[in-house]
Parts: C-alpha cells; structure tokens; sequence
C-alpha cells in the first residue's frame, strides 16, 4: 500500500491524485492527503506519474507503513520505478528495446520446470 | 438517483480499460461523439495498466491464420467460433500498430519493430492520449450505477456518481457500450481492485444473460504479499515450510500444478526458489518488469536466492472467460441499445471452454473494443434525439425491505472464499457448489432486502452486490456443467460429457437462472461435423 508521500519533494501537482485507479488520494492545501489508504491495490502506479519523486508504495499489499523518510530519501527507491521503465525518456530512446524478451524468457522457465519434473519422475 | 450534471453524447462508454479505450477510439473514427465514464482513470484502470498484454499475433498470410484458427478451435472444446477467431486476429494485426505515435515500440533484434508485446502502463497510456486526440471526452473517477432505459426498454445512457464531488451525473446517448472489465472478487489480483463486475450487475438489471461463466477457475503465482506478474516463477522450485521439496506438476499440466499448489498452500505455508529461473531474466526483469522487481527490492529480498513465501491469487472472469452474452457480429448484448466489450463480455466466441490465455484475451479486448465501438456509433445516427429514461438500478438504491448498514467488508471476504477458496474451486463438487449456493444465496437476499447507500458509499455497496450476483451465476452454472471441460474442472465429473457440448446461459438477480445456448449448440455440431469432414480430406 501507498507508505509514504514526501512533502518537501511534492509540487502539488495532483497528479497522483488524477491516476489513482482506487481515488486514494485526495486534493489538498500543501500536498495531496492519503484519504483512502485502504483502498489502495498496490500498483504503483502512483509512482509513475509522479515527476517529483515523491511517493513510496510499501511492496505488502496489506501494509502502509514506511521506514522515516530521511531513509527513503537516500534509498535510491524513490522514483526507481520511472527511470527502469524509461516512463519520461523519448520514444526513440529504447526503453522497450528488452520487451519482446518477456515471452520466450516465461516459456524458458516452463519448459526448465518440465524437464525437471519428466526427469525425477523417469519421463 | 437525481442528476446534478446531465450530458449527451452519441456514444457512452463505461469502463476505463484496454477494451473500453479501443471503443472509444474505434467509436470517434467513426465520427461520434463519445463519453468514457471510469470508476479508476482511464490509463491506470483495470489489469491491463499493470500487466503487459502480448496479442494475438498472426501476420495477413491465409495458410498461416487458417492453421492458428484451427489450434485454437480444438483447444475451445467445442465451443469456440471460427469465425470470430479469424476476425479478431485480422483486427488485432491491423490495429495495434494503430498506437505508434504514443508508444515506444521496442526492437523486434532483427532491426524492426516489437509489436504484440506491450507494457500495461506505457501500453494505457498511449491509449488515453489516442483516444483524446481522437476528440473522446473521458470522466475519470466517474462510475456508472445504473442504465437508463427508455419505455421500449431500449438502453438510452446511465447515472453515476462522481467520485471527488460525490455528485449524481447523467449522460444520455445513442447507445451505450459496458466495458467495465471482468472480476476478480476482490482476491488481490494486481490491477483487479475495481474490477467487481459491476457492469454485469447494471446489464443484468436491464435484463442481460450471461455466457460461460463457469469457465472461471484461473489463478496465478506471487509472493504472498502482493500479486505481481509471473514471469519470474516459471520455474519455480517450491519447499514446505520444514524445507523439504514439493513434488509439484510443472506449470505445463494446467490444472494438476494449480491442484498441488492449492493442495500444499491448504496445508501450510509454501516457499518458492527461483534457483533454477533462466540466467538471462536476472539481467533483464528490471527493464521488462520494473514493477515485479520492486515487490522484492524494497522487502531486502533476492528473489533469485532467497526462498520466498507464494500464494495463488484468483482471477476470476479475467482470465475466466464469462461475461455477458453477445447476440450478433456487433457485439450486442441480449438488451437493446446495449453492446459489450472486452472482459466483461463472454470471450467463449474466441476461446471456448479454454483460457483466453493473455495473447488471446487482449486480441479480443482489442477487437471486440472496435467492434462495438464501430456499431455503436452507427446506432447512434439511427436515433434521433437524446432520450429521457428510467433507471435500472435496484440493488443499494431500491430495498424491499427497510435498509440497514451492511458489513460490506465481511460479505466480500465471504463471496471471495466461496469462489478463490483453493479447496472449492480446484476441486468443484455437486455438494460444495451446493453449499457456496445457499451461502451467496443468503449475501444476496441482505444485499436487495436492506442495502441502501448514497455517493462513494453506494459505489462500494453496488460493486459488493456486483461480485456477489458474479458468484452466484459463477456458482449456478458450474453446479449445472457436471463435466470437466477446457477450464471447469469437477472433481465429481473428470470426463467430458458430450451432452453438454453447447454454451451455457446464466442469468438473473433475486432467481438465478440457467439453461443451454441451443444456438451454439447447433453451430458447434456444425463446427464438428465441418472439422470431421475436413480432417478426412486432410487424411
């Protein structure tokens, strides 16, 4: 769930606000408030659209806690998430370049598990 | 429910997903106007934003699309439909190239493209900005509670809530598109929490049957902690939680490794090794999956060393195949002026009794997208003026009796255990679906006799009702499929029983009913007796 949201990184930009599927965050003066916590679904998403760096899911579904923010701060966690991905990067900057690996890489691992399933059972 | 905001366009779409986008784009080409209404944000809604949908990918060769119709039809079981197979494969490969301008399209290493394979997020996110330019006005936060029909009965639009303002809207339309998405009854799937099925619930209002809702045991691995995608597990090792080694079918068996997962999870906590996972993913899963490397990262785990706990999170009607029945080549739903798309349709046209498996499923969500998208905007010139209607909705607006606060938060917990319950779903029995029945049967009568609600309130307690009728029909027609076919699986039953070779209908609120598709019960036979003559002419 979403942990943490940075107030001295955040611009108050909303737009956590505007791409939270579940609506967990509201509007608010200094910063978006985290009015729904419970509804979140832990899909980071959050985190991509924030271009302040500001926000840190906890990877439990079922916990919103976060570690004191100074850590976070020097993680390297915040905002990982948008540069793996390329989220700002030009279209042409290959950020997918990777992508059509995911296929055969999850058919690989089927069909390791086969083979070593058919040899322990004599197949 | 009384609007405070009341809108017009030529099209409405509900539903802010991969199928409801592809709608809205194909509707606007067509030169309507069109309103997208989500209850999440069209670009982060549904399971698609978080996932990374490979399509159906077939190139326009006739020998080569003739032989992918073919598999895919043995693997429907007898319930597929060629024809709509080549279809959606023709419209995914003319298409999905479509979203080039807003999508960085990786390298296919042969210095060209990569196109079926996209990223949930980057994949959403083109889709918006497509459907934007293509002039579609969306309404993020905005859900839909209920269609308005006309006296004829004919669907002229919707009322919803607006999620901020808490506000009623109205949008009145030509036709109206439900792309609401499947559901996942709350298991924790990723991408699936708004995904309860709420658009079956107001369809079914309006008086919509339903298809192949049986065909809805599907789950996938994670950590315990959270859903994420698969890729890293599919060659997972898995130990108890005394460190001695399972003896689990490998993924290839389907139903068998799922079973013995269920089996040893029911039993006590089980740990995957990822020891064995191919080399190469420890390199790459970070810029395929950033999202699945997190999940681990920030919990100090390596997931290619460390043992991990897993669980088995339901998919529901996602990777299930029911939804709600489509009457014609246009998508239409049983109720006039209603068209269906993508999850929340039945996918039996393209996959039978079989998963829609990913490739497929998103060809479809694509295709289907289109095609109501395309027939929607057509209707709409046919009608005249925008209508005043009555609403549908019932249930959290309407009790029978006097309303009282329900425990939404335990009714779910409830319906989710009665479908995602490893025992009850891996091992569906006349007797246990029996029970699950009068269980949901119960979560309903409260639901219609007391549930009342306003606002975000009446959101949450209309989407509780959605998951609980999803169950219910779920539950009526695999009681009533007594044979093991394609994803239904009955302990009780394990053969394919040739009677019930035909599609089957499920419908209803306060009484669920069942009976056979007669229809697809003649066109399968047909389908069999073309397939017969043709494997003699091969031999």
């Amino acid at each position: 769930m979403i942990g943490a949201l940075i107030a001295e990184r955040c611009t108050n930009c909303n737009a956590c606000v505007k791409a939270c599927p579940a609506l967990v965050f509201d509007p608010g003066e200094q910063t978006p408030v985290l009015a729904r916590v419970a509804d979140c679904q832990t899909c980071y998403l959050c985190e991509l659209a924030c271009e302040a760096d500001a926000l840190w899911v906890n990877p439990d579904a079922a916990s919103s806690w976060a570690p004191p923010h100074r850590h976070l701060l020097e993680s390297g966690q915040l905002g990982r998430i948008r540069l793996d991905s390329g989220w700002n990067e030009p279209a042409d900057a290959g950020q997918l370049d990777d992508y059509r690996l995911l296929g055969p890489l999850l058919n690989e691992g089927v069909e390791i598990a086969g083979r070593r399933y058919a040899q322990k059972h004599g197949g | 429910m009384i609007a405070s905001v009341i809108l017009s366009a030529d099209v409405l779409i509900l539903g802010g997903g991969m199928a409801a986008a592809w709608a809205a784009i194909a509707a606007a080409e067509a030169g309507a106007s069109v309103i997208v209404v989500d209850k999440g944000a069209m670009g982060t809604s549904g399971v698609t934003a978080t996932g990374g949908p490979g399509h159906w990918w077939v190139p326009d060769d006739a020998a080569l699309r003739r032989d992918a119709v073919e598999r895919q039809t043995a693997k429907a079981q007898g319930l597929g439909d060629p024809e709509w197979m080549a279809r959606i494969i023709d419209l995914t490969w003319r298409y999905l190239p479509q979203i080039a301008s807003y999508y960085p399209f990786g390298s296919d290493g042969r210095g060209g493209r990569f196109i079926n394979g996209v990223r949930g997020p980057e994949y959403m996110r083109a889709l918006r900005q497509l459907a934007l330019a293509r002039g579609v006005t969306v309404l993020d936060h905005h859900p839909a509670v209920e269609l308005l029909a006309n006296a004829d009965g004919t669907i002229i639009g919707a009322r919803g809530v607006a999620l901020i303002s808490e506000e009623t809207w109205e949008v009145r339309a030509g036709a109206t598109i439900v792309a609401t998405g499947g559901c996942a009854f709350r298991s924790g799937l990723i991408g699936s929490h708004t995904n309860t099925g709420d658009g079956l619930l107001m369809a079914a209002e309006a008086g919509a049957d339903l298809s192949g809702m049986e065909f809805s045991i599907s789950y996938s691995l994670s950590p315990e902690w959270a859903s994420t995608r698969t890729l890293p597990y599919t060659a997972a090792r898995f130990y108890d939680g005394g460190g001695r080694e399972l003896d689990i079918p490998p993924p290839r068996a389907g139903h068998a490794h799922d079973q013995a997962l269920g089996k040893a999870m029911s039993e006590g906590p089980v740990l995957a090794d990822l020891s064995d996972a191919p080399p190469a993913l420890h390199g790459v899963l970070r810029r395929i999956q950033p999202l699945t490397a997190a999940a681990f990262e920030r919990r100090g785990i390596d997931l290619w060393r460390d043992r991990f706990p897993v669980k088995l999170f339901g998919e529901g009607t996602i990777r299930g195949v029911g939804g709600l029945r489509i009457i014609d080549a246009d998508c239409r739903t049983s109720v006039p002026g209603l068209f269906a798309a993508g999850d929340a349709a039945t996918r039996e046209l393209v996959t039978g009794a079989s998963s829609g498996g990913g490739a497929v499923n998103s060809a479809w969500a694509l295709s289907s997208g289109r095609i109501a998208g395309a027939a929607a905007a057509q209707q709409a010139r046919a009608t005249l003026a925008r209508q005043t209607g009555t609403g549908l909705g019932r249930i959290g607006l309407h009790p029978q009796r006097a309303a009282q606060a329900l425990d939404t938060a335990t009714i779910t917990a409830s319906v989710g255990h009665e479908i995602h319950d490893y025992k009850k779903a891996f091992w569906r029995r006349a007797d246990s679906l029996a029970q699950s029945a009068t269980v949901l049967e119960g979560h309903w009568q409260a639901l219609a006799d007391h549930g009342r609600a306003q606002g975000r309130d009446l959101v949450e307690l209309r989407a509780v009702a959605a998951m609980t009728a999803s169950a219910r029909w779920v539950t009526a027609a695999a009681q009533v499929r007594a044979e093991t076919r394609g994803i239904q699986f009955r302990d009780d039953a394990q053969a394919l029983d040739p009677a019930l070779a035909h599609r089957l209908l499920v419908g209803g609120l306060d009484t669920v009913w069942t009976r056979p598709d007669r229809a697809t019960a003649t066109a399968t036979a047909t389908a069999a007796a073309t397939a017969a003559a043709s494997a003699e002419l091969a031999a």
